[in-house]
């Protein structure tokens, strides 16, 4: 699809807790193909204080609505105004961008490991694999019961597993303490993820261990998104790349971590 | 429709909107969003003779109504450019300008001679203003004689129309400006970025990587206008306009403050449209104060 700068009407802003909503965004014309993985840039004019646009997966993708969803953690000003974003008022969104996770074969088994915001391509990549026939197990990590949001929307589409650092729901500890890990790894022939860099570090560790095909989801920060600034790099095998147009989904094996 | 075609020495512009250096990538990111031939022409990126690989990530920092940079002229060097997207380039019909930077004179030549061998390129727009590089770059901008030295140089090289690009980094740019001049600038075009620097309160860590970093967006527009305006009274050759235009209005004090043509930046990060706008809105301007040709308002501030 084209990348395109779009107005999209907030048809609603649902609240799942303190700073975190979802917002339902509905284009007027029929959306193209959006991939998993791929993100939008979107314009917070409501505040003086925001200048660059913020960027934010897809957490999901109705063509039949031309509606997209994203899941929006409140974490300085540019978040907590769109947190506030009206229904019927319109955002100005730049997208789609970057590239995607790459998809498995039919019938492989993949494992999705979220934390924090970062579980939001997951969904988007999970309602794509349930779509192709992949046996799914998404992780999510979070610190507490009341950070773990959507449960039963994810477990539509995948066999749900979690941790949370209190041990209110799941198992206790960080998702990388899941017993998924020392039990069944081998038994995925894939596992993507997305959230915090530490987070995403431990999970690639493990992969590169098993030697399971890994892709990780980065947040860098953006200036424009599709390629023009050259300020979002990330250290590659082969040099500085840009996160917004060659990522932000990466093949561990092609970034420099010291994992 | 007003009459937008202007001149900056031998380059002849349809409309006077140019993209600026490091915004606006090789244009081929924005065929998307719209006919980038639409506009007067578009400076590439900052091109040095070898591959640079840039500066380490953190580079950006939002801040009040703009951006601190510290990119470090990232590019694949000019014989990769000339080889694998010089091709890319063919297709436009508008003026592709090429930004050259260097560590040492040698380099700055060596960059212009391989430039000077494409066809297509109008000119260069020659950086010696970069804030972000240890060497070279900024180092030239800010003394009157080194500025000179290279302008100089590079002019025995480059037979096109040679743009130099003036760093507000310094005490008085008019004296910078008259040197490269005398030197045999075609035209200088202003300003770049200016030096600053962000700091995380709550990591007590600096931002950028590189600690400092080049300052862009509406914040710098002031300093910008004032000292396109003072260049403008101080030399003959044509000044280009840039810092801080988001929209027509603002290209039009820049117009007014006595730039020939204008840049448009950081403005194309937050709407890719950017440039497409700002030159309709020049034209609406001028039916709107009935003017017939851009030349009627550029130099025209009324004192
Ligand atoms: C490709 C991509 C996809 C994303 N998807 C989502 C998503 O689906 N949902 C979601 O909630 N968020 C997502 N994010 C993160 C989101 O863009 C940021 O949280 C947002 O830009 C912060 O803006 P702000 O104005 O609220 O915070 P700011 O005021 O800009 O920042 C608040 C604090 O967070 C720090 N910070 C902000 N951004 C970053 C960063 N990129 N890296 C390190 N530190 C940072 C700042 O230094 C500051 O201390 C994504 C980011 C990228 C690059
Ligand atoms: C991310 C970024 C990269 C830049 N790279 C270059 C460059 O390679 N060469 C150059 O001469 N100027 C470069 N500049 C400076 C711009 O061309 C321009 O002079 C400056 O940003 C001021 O204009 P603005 O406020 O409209 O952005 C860069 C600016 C930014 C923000
Ligand atoms: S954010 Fe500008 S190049 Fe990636």
């Amino acid at each position: 699809m084209r990348k395109s700068v779009q107005d999209l009407k907030v048809v609603s802003n649902l609240r799942l807790n303190d700073d975190q909503h979802i917002l339902h965004l509905q284009a007027s014309n029929q959306l193209e193909y959006i991939h998993p993985g791929q993100f939008a840039n979107i314009l917070v004019d409501q505040s003086k204080n925001v200048f660059l646009r913020r960027p934010f997966s897809f957490y999901s993708v109705d063509y039949q609505n031309n509606i997209v969803s994203f899941l929006i953690k409140g974490i300085g000003e540019g978040t907590r105004t769109l947190l506030n974003a009206g229904v019927d008022s319109v955002l100005d969104v730049l997208f789609p961008l970057g590239n995607g996770f790459t998809l498995p074969e039919p019938e492989e088994k993949v494992l999705l490991v979220g934390g924090g915001s970062g579980v939001a391509p997951l969904l988007h990549l999970a309602q794509v694999l349930s779509k192709n026939s992949n046996k799914i197990h998404m992780l999510v990590g979070a610190r507490s019961v009341s950070d773990l949001v959507e449960m039963d929307n994810y477990k539509r589409y995948a066999n749900l597993h979690t941790t949370t650092e209190d041990g209110s729901h799941g198992e206790k500890g960080f998702v990388t303490d899941h017993s998924i890990f020392s039990e069944g790894m081998t038994e995925f022939s894939r596992i993507y993820t997305c959230g915090p860099d530490p987070m995403m570090k431990a999970v690639a560790a493990k992969a590169r261990v098993k030697s399971v095909f890994c892709e990780v989801s980065l947040e860098n920060s953006m200036a424009c998104g599709f390629g023009v600034c050259l300020c979002c790099v990330v250290q590659t095998i082969h040099g500085h790349k840009c996160v917004c147009t060659e990522g932000p989904v990466f093949n561990i094996n092609q970034l420099k971590w010291q994992i | 429709m007003a009459d937008l075609k202007t001149k900056i020495h031998n380059i002849k512009l349809k409309n006077p909107v140019l993209t600026a250096s490091g915004t606006f990538g090789y244009g081929v990111e924005f065929d998307d969003f719209f006919d980038v031939d639409l506009l007067g022409g578009i400076i590439v990126k900052g091109t040095t003779i070898f591959p640079r690989q840039g500066n380490a990530y953190p580079r950006m920092a939002e801040t009040a109504s703009g951006m601190l940079n510290a990119v470090g002229l990232q590019n694949g060097g000019a014989p990769y450019f000339a080889s694998d997207i010089y091709p890319k380039l063919l297709k436009y019909k508008t003026n592709v300008l090429v930004n050259v930077s260097g560590s040492t004179i040698e380099e700055y030549v060596a960059c212009a001679e391989i430039i000077n061998e494409l066809d297509h390129i109008s000119g260069i727009e020659l950086n010696i203003s970069c804030p972000n590089v240890k060497e070279g770059g900024m180092a030239f901008g800010i003394s009157c004689p080194s500025a000179a030295a290279v302008v100089n140089a590079v002019k025995k090289v480059y037979q096109k129309t040679m743009i130099v690009k003036l760093s507000p980094n310094v005490t008085d740019i008019t004296e910078i400006a008259r040197a490269v001049e005398g030197a045999g600038a075609d035209s200088v075009s202003l300003i770049n970025t200016l030096l600053g620097m962000a700091i995380n309160a709550e990591t007590r860590k600096p931002v950028l990587s590189t600690v400092t970093g080049g300052l862009s967006g509406p914040s710098i527009k002031p300093v910008a206008l004032r000292m396109v305006w003072q260049v403008s009274q101080a030399v003959k050759i044509p000044v280009i306009g840039i810092g801080g235009i988001m929209n027509a209005t603002d290209a039009v004090e820049f117009f007014l403050a006595g730039a020939t043509a204008i840049q448009v930046g950081t403005a194309s990060f937050i709407d890719p449209l950017a440039s497409l706008k700002i030159l309709k809105g020049i034209d609406d301007y001028l039916n709107r104060h009935h003017f017939n040709h851009i030349n009627d308002i550029i130099g025209c501030l009324q004192m």
